[in-house]
């Protein structure tokens, strides 16, 4: 059971009051009795400690903060006790209160302006470390720094090759949902070979890159923002910097090459399995044998579907990797800041990657590859 | 005193045995600490110094061996929900490993708002303030962040965080390493007067002979993965053991002695330099 501080106020002819503490004033008692001492009004003439056995800074903290307040004198002090308390003497005041509440309309446009001028700032950041990125692909492409291979050919691994399942598995699954819903609904029509048409031109045109793109922004992007990231806060990029490697050309350069290389490739291949996802369900539920639906795909699909499909690809993978790497770069301060370039990183790559296809999709219909 | 403080010894370590794996830290090892000294602990590198402090402290379960801290057994880990001993002792880690997503203020008052949720909210900010002085900082320091600290000041900000609570015992990971001669001899002279003002009993892991000449009042010798000698220096160098010899009679060894001398002397109006 612990034991509380007290006290008792006297009040003389004056109207002051004389304060006599009991019990000990510690950290671990002094927690009720400091509400009830401000709400004090009559000002204080005298501290009693006599009947303090027990003192730490606290304590001292209170009676010092009384004393100076009310120009209280101390009485009945032992030796700790005033040693304490002379230790507390240089603290002239409380420490800054907190801050008082601003009105809320003012908060609002503060907030929206402080959201603008970093939209602002993001702006040309980006634009900054678009530059950079081009400057530095000219330096390796000049031949007057050398393209970091086995840096690239690690990351074509990790970005591309161990994506392979993940990504297979996910478009097997969608292949089958787009076969499956599709041919519900168009049989009722009296069109269910024309699944065939839809699932087909629909993975190669659209769902295969974008899929890709989305399990690419998750998986890669993420991980490049978080460490890029880390590697800022454990100042390896500074020690990059001063050896004279340019973290540029040592980490992002690789990053995007792998990028721009890769997502082309997994969209196609991710399109592929779509198709056989949708080849697989048609067989059993359409009864359209597997080898004939692979057949049929090869004549309705024109060969511009494909090529709609790879020419994305690059773009896509271009702006996963540059929003996942700026992100990175931009961390500092602490380890929260990490997540939180991350998740910046993996929302921004998404939302530009769908705005950026539906461009696309007006675009190749305007040419004619409908 | 609070129950239990009483006893000689804060600290009591017997037969610690501390192992990773196959490499064996510690066997055999026995430290007694006083009640109000600080005592230095000096050690080569990996000879177990922090393993030392981190099992006293609960972080780490030793193989063998007791450890009692203010009486009460540490060896079999902290069981869940005894905040006592943990709210009597502070320690400073050697990064200062301060909560980077908080102000220095809001340091401080972590740990008193985990053993003393009844204390308000103004008296919370006040103590924070006051301990932020305390330690040596300038009262806008509280408001900042760890990171926009310099490693001298996070040290001292850490040093606030530890002793929140008032606590009775100190433990101190490295507190010099990393600053610069003038930052260490002013955190050497703070550690000294917080010692003498509030009572503390200060275990303090040290490299720097210079703090050991200056604020320590015994100093322990680890090697060999035991104890191999506590008491004052003139006392350790009384003791014919290699690594000794060659700590306190190296070159540092002798440039901190010498410059100790030279302290000591000046304090004394007639004494002029040794």
């Amino acid at each position: 059971m612990r034991e509380w501080a007290d006290f008792t106020a006297e009040e003389d002819a004056e109207g002051a009051l004389h304060l006599a503490f009991s019990g000990p004033l510690e950290v671990s008692s002094v927690g009720p009795l400091d509400d009830r001492l401000r709400g004090l009004e009559a000002p204080v003439a005298s501290i009693d400690l006599s009947a303090v056995p027990e003192i730490d800074t606290v304590g001292a903290w209170i009676v010092w903060r009384l004393a100076r307040d009310h120009g209280a004198t101390i009485k009945g002090a032992d030796a700790r006790a005033r040693r304490l308390i002379d230790a507390l003497r240089p603290m002239r005041d409380n420490g800054a209160a907190a801050p008082p509440p601003q009105p809320l309309g003012r908060k609002a446009l503060e907030e929206v302006g402080a959201q603008v001028d970093r939209f602002a700032r993001g702006g040309v950041g980006i634009l900054e470390f678009y530059g950079a990125l081009l400057v530095s692909l000219w330096t390796i492409l000049r031949g007057r720094s050398p393209l970091r291979v086995i840096a690239l050919v690690r990351q074509l691994e990790l970005t591309g090759v161990s994506a392979l399942p993940i990504i297979g598995l996910m478009s097997f699954l969608v292949g089958i949902v787009i076969a499956q819903q599709g041919a519900v609904q168009l049989e009722d029509l009296g069109f269910g070979e024309l699944t065939v048409n839809l699932t087909g031109r629909i993975s190669l045109r659209e769902l295969g890159i974008l899929m890709t793109a989305i399990m690419f922004a998750g998986r890669s992007g993420s991980s490049f923002a978080a460490q890029i990231g880390t590697m800022k806060l454990t100042e390896e990029i500074d020690a990059m910097r001063t050896i004279g490697v340019s973290p540029m050309e040592a980490l992002v350069v690789p990053r995007v090459l792998a990028s721009v290389l890769m997502m082309p490739l997994l969209g196609f291949y991710s399109a592929v399995i779509a198709i056989i996802g949708g080849a697989f369900i048609s067989t059993i539920t359409l009864d359209i044998p597997f080898m004939a639906f692979l057949t049929r795909v090869r004549d309705v699909v024109p060969m511009h579907d494909v090529w709609v499909g790879l020419v994305k690809g690059p773009f896509f993978g271009f702006i996963v990797a540059m929003a996942g790497c700026y992100q990175g770069m931009q961390v500092k301060g602490n380890s929260e800041e990490v997540g939180l370039r991350t998740t910046i990183a993996v929302v921004q790559a998404i939302f530009a990657v769908i705005v950026l296809d539906a461009f696309f999709a007006v675009f190749f219909t305007e040419i004619g590859w409908g | 005193m609070r129950e239990g403080a009483d006893s000689e010894f804060p600290i009591v370590v017997e037969d610690l045995c501390n192992a990773f794996g196959e490499h064996v830290i510690h066997e055999g090892l026995s430290l007694k600490v006083r009640r109000g000294e600080i005592i230095g602990v000096v050690g080569g590198s990996g000879a177990g110094k922090s393993v030392l402090m981190r099992s006293i402290i609960g972080l780490q379960q030793p193989r063998a061996g007791s450890i009692k801290v203010f009486g009460q057994e540490m060896t079999h880990g902290l069981p869940h929900g005894d905040i006592d001993v943990r709210s009597r002792w502070g320690v400073l880690f050697q990064g200062g490993a301060l909560f980077s997503t908080l102000t220095v203020a809001e340091n401080v008052e972590v740990p008193l708002r985990k053993f003393y949720p009844e204390i308000g909210d103004a008296l919370r900010r006040e103590i924070a303030r006051y301990k932020v002085m305390l330690s040596g900082l300038p009262a806008e320091a509280a408001d900042k962040f760890p990171s926009e600290l310099s490693g001298g000041m996070k040290k001292r900000a850490g040093l606030a965080r530890a002793l929140a609570l008032d606590p009775e015992l100190l433990f101190l990971d490295e507190p010099t390493a990393g600053l610069d001669p003038i930052g260490a001899a002013a955190f050497d002279a703070l550690t000294g007067e917080l010692q003498d003002t509030l009572g503390l009993t200060v275990f303090l892991i040290t490299h720097d002979l210079d703090t050991l000449h200056e604020i320590c009042d015994r100093v322990a010798v680890i090697a060999d993965k035991r104890v191999i000698a506590v008491g004052t220096i003139p006392e350790l160098l009384t003791i014919d053991h290699p690594w000794i010899q060659e700590y306190f009679n190296g070159p540092r060894g002798r440039a901190a002695e010498a410059a100790s001398h030279r302290a000591k002397a000046m304090d004394k109006p007639q004494g002029r330099g040794a």
